[in-house]
């Protein structure tokens, strides 16, 4: 009986979770007159004018396709980086780890807001305002430390002797940690992805300062129809549900690693 | 923990990321260490000013007053998140098809970009168009009709049900992480002393979700702390300045009224408490680490 009332706690908690989501989901299907005329706990007429605008206007789509390059170059740098770092960081004892690892983590907990000035004026000294490599590198600010912790975690559970053995084998460094070593943390090098996936999609401060028409992310575009007067809510609200639709098809990739990544990324 | 190898040549392994970090973080800070004590008038046109702009923002009522928010916002957030995100723990599926769809469901919220999280809430709680906002109105029991844009309190309740419906999911990720580190045995020995549940959690699993915990304690604190995007979509800081919390109060000073020389000795100010929060972070960390071995 008593894990019964349990699982009906947690399916009411998942309700209320899901809520939310499924009245903008609703909001999507109806036309704006509809929305503001008519109050309706589902959609009556249904249409997906809102969803065809979007994907024919290039003022709306182009704003996925910048979200989605930026958000691809910075989990390649992120990646690319944090890989032999966090193999140092897990395997040696260095000049210096203990304070360059506590270095790492104040740049994942830094305000972006205390970045957003210089990084202007930094961005325009390069000739990068308006590109996608801009955004891409402003937000290895904090994904670089995360893919570092979270790697490191996972390195941190191989064994040494695999790395003993393979050098006596007469294993080159290079040769040895792309074809052996990377294989065997294929599943934490999944879930690092899928971090600094996520933390770059999600992110609007930088991604809004940084960019002006050619790069323009999404998240970037829906704030300034907040601002406008004269909303529309129904075109809003398709916005907001197609930017969910990424994060929801990763996730089931790393749907079993996920709750060790959350533990062993510490983000 | 494995015995380490002592090499400083690791620190070849480690250029790249100190490179990459070192571009996006040494440099702006230069950046801002240089406006703060300067009056910039324009390009090439600046005055030292020492430490005047650092004096007017430790005195500035309104940096006072977002400060003080920004820990009762914090506060509340850890008051509610915690202990909901342990009994969301404690109530999932530990087997069969049930976990994966928990384990989904769960993630969602935290990959929605943050400010169409404000933007849910917002179709959400509207008073003409909300759910929510329709239906509490139609039941008739508050004095003033509910509109988050028009009271502070109605403000801060949607600011607070939408963090907590935000964030209590990774909360209850970290303590689920935890508690599928528990060995059967462990129930196994309760269940022949015939130990309550009560006596389960409070020593047994208590105990071994220390250092999840102590991660979710953190993380919420300090990200909390950082939070710009939601409360921006949501409230924009309104009504008056009632959500107006630190990050706010920085990005409005720094491109609304363009004064870059207080804006910067802020932005020090800020970065300076969150070192101090990170640096105790670390060390908590580390006990816990150091706890793990022992036992």
């Amino acid at each position: 009986m008593r894990v019964r009332k349990r699982t009906l706690a947690l399916a009411a908690y998942f309700f209320l979770l899901v809520l939310p989501i499924y009245w903008m989901l609703n909001m999507s299907l109806r036309s704006n007159a509809d929305i503001l005329s008519t109050f309706s706990l589902y959609p009556v007429d249904i249409t997906f004018n809102n969803y065809i605008k979007i994907f024919t206007d290039s003022g709306w789509y182009m704003g996925y396709v910048n979200a989605i390059i930026y958000v691809t170059i910075n989990t390649v740098i992120s990646l690319a980086c944090a890989l032999p770092a966090a193999y140092a960081f897990s395997r040696y004892r260095f000049l210096g780890d203990g304070q360059m690892f506590f270095w790492l983590l104040t740049n994942r907990m830094a305000p972006p807001a205390v970045f957003l000035l210089p990084y202007f004026q930094l961005y325009s000294t390069f000739n990068l305002i308006d590109t996608h490599i801009a955004v891409a590198l402003a937000h290895c600010l904090f994904n670089v430390p995360l893919a570092v912790w979270i790697l490191e975690g996972f390195m941190s559970g191989v064994p040494k002797e695999i790395d003993e053995t393979a050098f006596i084998d007469g294993y080159s460094f290079p040769r040895f940690f792309i074809t052996i070593f990377i294989p065997l943390i294929r599943a934490g090098v999944g879930v690092t992805a899928f971090f600094c996936f996520m933390f770059s999609w999600v992110e609007l401060l930088f991604a809004r300062t940084l960019t002006v028409t050619q790069a323009k992310p999404i998240v970037a575009t829906m704030t300034r129809t907040i601002s406008a007067t004269g909303l529309d809510w129904g075109l809003l609200a398709a916005n907001g549900i197609l930017t969910i639709v990424p994060g929801a098809l990763v996730i089931w990739f790393v749907r079993n690693h996920l709750a060790k990544g959350f533990a062993l990324g510490r983000v | 923990m494995m015995e380490k190898w002592e090499d400083n040549r690791a620190w070849y392994l480690v250029l790249p990321v100190f490179v990459v970090v070192a571009f996006s973080a040494i440099i702006p800070l230069m950046t801002v260490v240089n406006y703060s004590i300067q009056d910039i008038f324009g390009p090439g046109n600046a005055v030292f000013v020492g430490t005047e702009w650092y004096e007017e923002m430790l005195t500035d009522k309104r940096l006072h007053d977002a400060l003080w928010r920004q820990f009762i916002f914090s506060g509340l957030v850890l008051l509610i998140e915690i202990p909901l995100g342990i009994l969301i723990a404690l109530a999932m599926p530990k087997k069969g098809w049930g976990v994966s769809a928990s384990l989904v469901t769960l993630a969602i919220p935290l990959l929605i970009p943050w400010n169409v999280i404000g933007t849910i809430w917002i179709i959400f709680t509207r008073p003409d168009i909300g759910l929510f906002g329709v239906w509490i109105n139609s039941l008739d029991l508050l004095q003033v009709p509910f509109d988050h844009t028009a009271r502070p309190l109605y403000a801060w309740i949607t600011l607070m049900a939408m963090e907590v419906w935000h964030w209590t999911p990774l909360v209850a990720l970290l303590c689920y992480a935890g508690l599928r580190a528990i060995p059967e045995a462990y129930y196994q020995a309760a269940r022949i002393d015939g130990a309550s549940a009560w006596a389960v959690f409070r020593y047994i699993q208590l105990p071994k979700m220390r250092g999840v915990l102590t991660i979710a304690v953190l993380l919420r604190w300090m990200d909390s702390f950082l939070i710009y995007a939601e409360p921006f979509a949501l409230t924009g800081g309104g009504p008056g300045n009632t959500t107006t919390f630190l990050s706010i109060y920085l990005v409005k000073l720094a491109t609304g009224q363009f004064d870059l020389g207080p804006a910067a000795a802020f932005s020090l100010i800020y970065f300076l408490i969150v070192l101090l929060f990170c640096f105790i972070f670390y060390q908590a960390l580390l006990n816990v680490g150091r706890g793990e071995k022992i036992s």
